[in-house]
């Protein structure tokens, strides 16, 4: 009996640190979703160039600390120059087109990564030590408790920021109405930019938290941004809460499937639910109903 | 004068007849001549997508899946079930087919970006079988596929794969003219403008719809099992969801809902990675850069773009 528990324990730690990276991956997808109504298919990639750029820049024999600040900020440059060179372009093009941009754009970033880094898989020490911590007969690496706990804070600053400040509120009222927002005097193309920018950072962030687990190469990013992107769906398109809620469950029910099921099938569970979820409740398990205009 | 010709309904078709006898004459050796027979395969699958996306408006980012489901099945017909090749190509396309009408009777009830990211979770499930069912299908190393045989002719040499892959583009390509022209047809276009005056004027919308899907996916599976014939070998790659973003592209960039258009775009994206053989390294990111900068600067695509320019100068 104790074993059956550890062994769910023990799962149940892997679902959670996992599901903690998609949880980014979809709240990134979901802050520039609300925002300019673009599926970002690059978001995975943010995730891939915040671990790699930390690599090579420790490689290069820079702290932990600073290397990874350099890298974040990398990428939000990344995430500006994407806003301002692809999608500003391309504004009121179709959804379709939205989404063949930023798939174009994530093809790009990753073959520029494969000539800037390289095309090997990559891992960064962890950032407290490699020794286990026993909980229940089950144990956690302390990386796992990083990548929890940064993803708890990146969630409770970004609702600070979006609940309580000004800027945060003027990126709710874009969300809400574009127009609107531009009659009340907000700047929406500053808006648009710095849900890029913070989604980018986001993904960076969890990039560099979770390459000491789960390594990282210049192609990485797809599976992030497909998996993130299935939890937002799962969560129901546009909902922070949605998106953490359904990166969570994406990690466990991929854990839970590999343990106890197969681990042959361990990346169809994301596609496997995204199909559930979009046949039983086309919104999300958080979605609002919708309604079409005419 | 001109401009009838442009706008005359079977014009493309004459042209790409043409354009495929001058080819042979003017290639100067088997490898331009491979690349071209390539080309064919690659639009007649991009003819049915742009079926789909084109005329009834609808996006699949899964579509490698049929290919791959084409290409296994004329793998697995004569390695596991003693089935003869050219059969088995026929059975794929059907069973292709069928699983496009069981499948898409719940997805495209989705739409937007709903419908394209089902589409790309079916593509993955697909693929992740292919590369999964060891036993099956080979794993993540493929598996050898039979030649062909055609009334005891075995389909082989580069010259003899050209012929066939143009004939099937053609047929492909006049089947597409003549539903274009039908009332399926017309019914199509007009719920790509509005589902809603689709509907009321009478169009079953939901039908129309999973006819384009299930005509898009036996294309995609024909041409599967032609390349799987004509490569002799067929990877998990061929179902993957880059594939699928090509065959997107490919219709994206030659132009939605235009025959030519999809030989254009496949031209495009099978030539180029050819052509740049050199730059190797750099290829992945031209090619999403060229995603990019068509999408943008030209989101009508080559061809719709240059024949309404042609019009335009020609009146």
């Amino acid at each position: 009996m104790a074993e059956v528990m550890a062994e769910f324990l023990q799962l149940a730690f892997s679902g959670l640190t996992v599901g903690a990276v998609y949880a980014l991956v979809a709240l990134g997808f979901t802050l520039i979703y609300n925002a300019s109504d673009v599926i970002n298919f690059a978001q995975g990639d943010f995730v891939m160039i915040g671990g790699m750029g930390t690599v090579f820049l420790t490689a290069a024999g820079i702290a932990l600390p600073l290397a990874a600040l350099i890298a974040i900020i990398g990428t939000v440059i990344v995430g500006l120059l994407l806003h301002r060179f692809a999608i500003q372009p391309a504004r009121g093009a179709s959804p379709v087109a939205l989404i063949m941009i930023t798939i174009g754009a994530s093809i790009f970033i990753k073959g520029v990564a494969q000539v800037v880094f390289d095309k090997q898989f990559h891992s960064l020490p962890a950032f407290s030590g490699d020794t286990p911590i026993a909980i229940g007969g089950a144990t956690i690496l302390p990386q796992s408790l990083w990548v929890v706990g940064g993803a708890l804070v990146l969630v409770v600053a970004l609702y600070m920021f979006l609940e309580h400040t000004l800027l945060g509120k003027a990126v709710l009222a874009t969300a809400a109405n574009r127009l609107a927002a531009r009659l009340v005097g907000i700047n929406v193309t500053i808006v648009l930019a710095l849900a890029f920018g913070v989604s980018a950072a986001i993904g960076a962030v969890a990039g560099v938290l979770v390459t000491p687990i789960t390594l990282t190469r210049y192609d990485l990013g797809t599976l992030f941004a497909l998996k993130g992107f299935a939890a937002a769906m799962v969560g129901g398109m546009g909902n922070p809460m949605g998106a953490v809620v359904g990166g969570l469950l994406i990690g466990l029910m991929e854990a839970f499937g590999a343990g106890y099921i197969s681990s042959t099938y361990k990346d169809a569970v994301a596609f496997i639910a995204i199909l559930v979820v979009l046949f039983f409740m086309p919104r999300g398990l958080f979605g609002g109903r919708s309604v079409e205009r005419v | 004068m001109l401009a009838t010709i442009l706008r005359a309904r079977f014009t493309p078709l004459l042209a790409l007849a043409v354009l495929m006898a001058v080819i042979p004459l003017v290639a100067p050796s088997a490898f331009y001549l491979r690349v071209a027979a390539l080309v064919w395969i690659f639009a007649l699958a991009a003819l049915g997508l742009t079926i789909l996306m084109g005329y009834a408006g609808q996006v699949s980012l899964g579509h490698a899946g049929f290919l791959g489901l084409g290409a296994y099945g004329v793998a697995i017909g004569p390695a596991h079930l003693g089935l003869s090749p050219v059969l088995s190509l026929f059975l794929s396309a059907a069973a292709a087919g069928l699983i496009a009408y069981v499948v898409g009777r719940p997805i495209l009830r989705l739409r937007g970006y709903y419908l394209a990211i089902a589409t790309l979770g079916f593509g993955m499930i697909l693929a992740l079988v292919f590369n999964s069912e060891t036993a099956i299908t080979g794993g993540p190393d493929g598996m050898q596929v039979a030649r062909l045989t055609v009334f005891g002719w075995r389909i082989s040499g580069t010259q003899n794969w050209y012929w066939v892959a143009a004939g099937a583009l053609l047929i492909g390509a006049w089947i597409a003219l003549n539903l274009v022209a039908s009332p399926t047809g017309r019914a199509l276009r007009a719920l790509h403008d509005s589902e809603v005056a689709a509907s009321a004027v009478g169009v079953d919308v939901s039908r129309k719809k999973l006819a384009a899907f299930v005509i898009g996916a036996v294309y995609a599976a024909f041409a599967g099992g032609l390349l799987a014939a004509m490569n002799g070998l067929i990877t998990p790659e061929a179902a993957g969801f880059m594939h699928s973003i090509e065959l997107v592209a490919m219709v994206i960039i030659g132009g939605m809902g235009s025959v030519i258009g999809a030989v254009v775009g496949a031209a495009f994206l099978v030539v180029l990675p050819q052509a740049l053989t050199a730059f190797q390294d750099y290829e992945q990111a031209l090619l999403g850069l060229l995603i990019m900068v068509f999408m943008i600067l030209l989101p009508g695509g080559i061809v719709p773009t240059a024949r309404k320019w042609l019009l335009e100068r020609l009146s």
